[in-house]
């Protein structure tokens, strides 16, 4: 039961000509905002269903994959050694996208942004606290899991001896001294780069929802951003499309990713590939829609 | 002290609100009138710098809300609707908004004795009834204990209890010097709770006045004239009614309503006639009545059923 309290005053209640609240005023900054984006995305449970269904897929997926190689009975040299946490991300990354989504649009959906905008007038420090809070906690729980998946895959699959031909050809995976390994770079891909492409993806998804601000639009959207490329790749079968029909398939997300596996997907195996180029334009391409956010953000009526 | 000068919104061909002009001083509580879809909300949500306006401007203490030092310290809203990410319990939802406006943690447990929500603050407030979502709302809008506080319709699904407290703690916020800019489209809830009245309707300013000054400007008296049963004296009447110049209108119940005369001439009139008058009884049109003369014209969604004419202002008639 409610008991309304008529007694409690809110402040002095002595009857005076001009107000002043006994509370201390203290004048709000970046660090403030950071603190309420950090209470609110830890009280809501989209938070905790979307991390924990990109954990169960990341891990449970590479384990099923360890498990598939391992019962083979041949040893698998054709890809490297951490790349089976690759396919698990494919799937958990459409977790990540969806709590970047909500991030934002979730506040649209209820019209939390009307008291979130009253109580900090200053538009985009909201932005950029939410990017900084929904970043830093995706980066964090990605690079942990793929480290996770990363460490399991070195104990499974490192320190093998190649015994059939088949592995020169199809190359991919790092020998050392007769034995399957993986060098520095592709620990680093494997752990922090993807790391960093998930949390730049989800980033992404946050600027698409603060400038959709429907949570079904922006989760399609970012969907057709995913798989569009290559879709849109396997029709492009025109001599002259060629070109085009390689770059969208060598810069679609889930290419992007194996590559940082050092996974080639498409064409033939290339001893360069590391990934590099993916990650530089899909920060680029997040930066840019980010620009747009916080453009409209400033002008739009809320 | 809130102030709108020449505030207007318009949505591509639709003018939500259109030149209004206003100030809100503090120490009073200020109702904030109009029918539904009359352009209440617009004008609060441009005074909170939510939407922007497209001409005029909307200040508070001089500036816009959006260049207000301390912004969320000064002014404290509850916004129409539940303005709240229902999966969050009320206290959670209460310290994220505090800590975004510096407010210390303490005061969220303070507003949530002070609204009554204590036993249910670690309940999200998905399932809170609507009453429990007002006073939510309005706990939020006292989180910062600020000098001006603006609600909309803070009353809508309250019971009696509950709109009775609401009202005794606007009167109590004015009384602490505070400025209270309150909005209903009850004229009767705003006659027991405001000191000062801004009527609007269909975006516009139709009255801005001090309660008393309303009533007694707009509630208007009449006299009920009742005939014997013959239509001939009626006619007879209300001819000689109208041609001295008041204004005379038969009811359902066979009843005249008469304005615009005083009691005792209506009698020497109906005498002068040869009418004899089987009653003849002062009446005064209620608050709510004059509120909806005022807005008659003002309304978006109106039953077809015409409503009567000829209420005067009650000092030419009824003394």
């Amino acid at each position: 039961m409610i008991s309304p309290v008529e007694t409690a005053a809110p402040g002095p209640s002595a009857p005076q000509a001009q107000f002043a609240s006994p509370v201390p005023v203290e004048t709000t900054n970046l660090t403030h905002a950071l603190r309420s984006e950090w209470t609110k995305i830890r009280t809501v449970r989209s938070t905790m269903w979307t991390l924990g269904i990109m954990l169960v897929l990341v891990l449970g997926i590479n384990l099923l994959m360890l498990w598939a190689i391992l019962a083979d009975g041949s040893a698998y040299f054709s890809d490297p050694v951490l790349s089976p946490g690759l396919y698990g991300l494919m799937l958990g990354q459409l977790a990540v996208i969806t709590l970047g989504v909500l991030v934002i649009t979730s506040e649209y959906g209820t019209g939390m942004i009307r008291t979130t905008f009253t109580a900090c007038p200053k538009r985009t420090r909201v932005l950029t606290a939410k990017a900084i809070v929904f970043f830093g906690l995706t980066f964090t729980v990605t690079t942990l899991a793929c480290t996770v998946t990363a460490l399991i895959n070195w104990a499974a699959l490192s320190g093998k001896t190649a015994t059939t031909d088949c592995c020169e050809v199809s190359g991919g995976v790092t020998f050392k001294e007769g034995l399957t390994s993986a060098t520095g770079y592709e620990w680093l891909g494997a752990t922090v780069g993807v790391g960093l492409y998930v949390a730049l993806l989800g980033l992404l998804a946050l600027a698409v929802g603060t400038l959709l601000r429907h949570s079904a639009g922006a989760i399609t959207a970012m969907m057709g951003i995913v798989l569009l490329p290559l879709i849109a790749a396997i029709f492009m079968q025109a001599p002259g499309l060629y070109k085009v029909q390689e770059k969208l398939v060598e810069y679609s997300t889930p290419v992007g990713l194996a590559a940082l596996y050092r996974v080639r997907m498409a064409g033939d195996y290339d001893d360069r590939i590391n990934g590099l180029p993916q990650l530089a334009t899909l920060a680029v391409v997040t930066a840019l829609a980010l620009a747009g956010a916080y453009a409209v953000l400033a002008k739009r009526d809320v | 002290m809130i102030e709108a000068a020449g505030l207007t919104k318009r949505y591509g061909a639709k003018t939500a609100v259109y030149n209004l002009s206003f100030q809100v001083r503090p120490g009073a509580v200020t109702g904030f009138l109009g029918p539904n879809g009359s352009g209440k909300s617009t004008t609060m949500r441009m005074i909170l710098g939510l939407d922007a306006p497209s001409e005029g401007r909307a200040t508070i203490g001089g500036l816009p809300y959006r260049e207000l030092p301390n912004a969320p310290r000064r002014v404290g809203a509850l916004l129409d609707a539940k303005a709240v990410h229902g999966g969050r319990s009320a206290r959670q939802h209460l310290l994220c908004v505090a800590q975004l406006s510096g407010i210390p943690a303490r005061r969220v447990d303070e507003v949530l004795g002070v609204v009554g929500l204590q036993e249910v603050a670690h309940r999200r407030s998905k399932g809170f009834s609507l009453g429990m979502g007002q006073r939510l709302g309005i706990a939020g809008a006292l989180l910062g204990d600020p000098e001006v506080l603006l609600f909309d319709e803070p009353v809508n699904g309250l019971d009696p209890e509950g709109i009775h407290w609401v009202r005794n703690l606007m009167r109590r916020l004015a009384s602490e010097g505070r400025t209270v800019f309150v909005s209903s489209h009850l004229m009767s809830e705003m006659a027991l709770t405001a000191d000062h009245l801004i009527v609007i309707g269909r975006g516009q300013l139709l009255a801005d006045m001090s309660v008393k000054d309303f009533i007694a400007h707009n509630s208007a008296g009449y006299a009920l004239v009742r005939t014997p049963d013959d239509p001939a004296q009626g006619e007879k009447l209300t001819a000689a009614l109208t041609k001295a110049g008041g204004h005379a209108q038969a009811e359902p119940d066979g009843r005249l309503r008469v304005s615009g005369l005083e009691l005792r001439q209506i009698s020497e009139l109906a005498h002068e006639a040869d009418v004899r008058l089987w009653e003849l009884s002062p009446h005064q049109a209620s608050l709510e009545e004059a509120y909806m003369r005022m807005t008659n014209n003002a309304v978006d969604y109106r039953s077809t059923q015409d409503r009567r004419a000829g209420l005067a202002p009650m000092t030419e008639v009824v003394r």
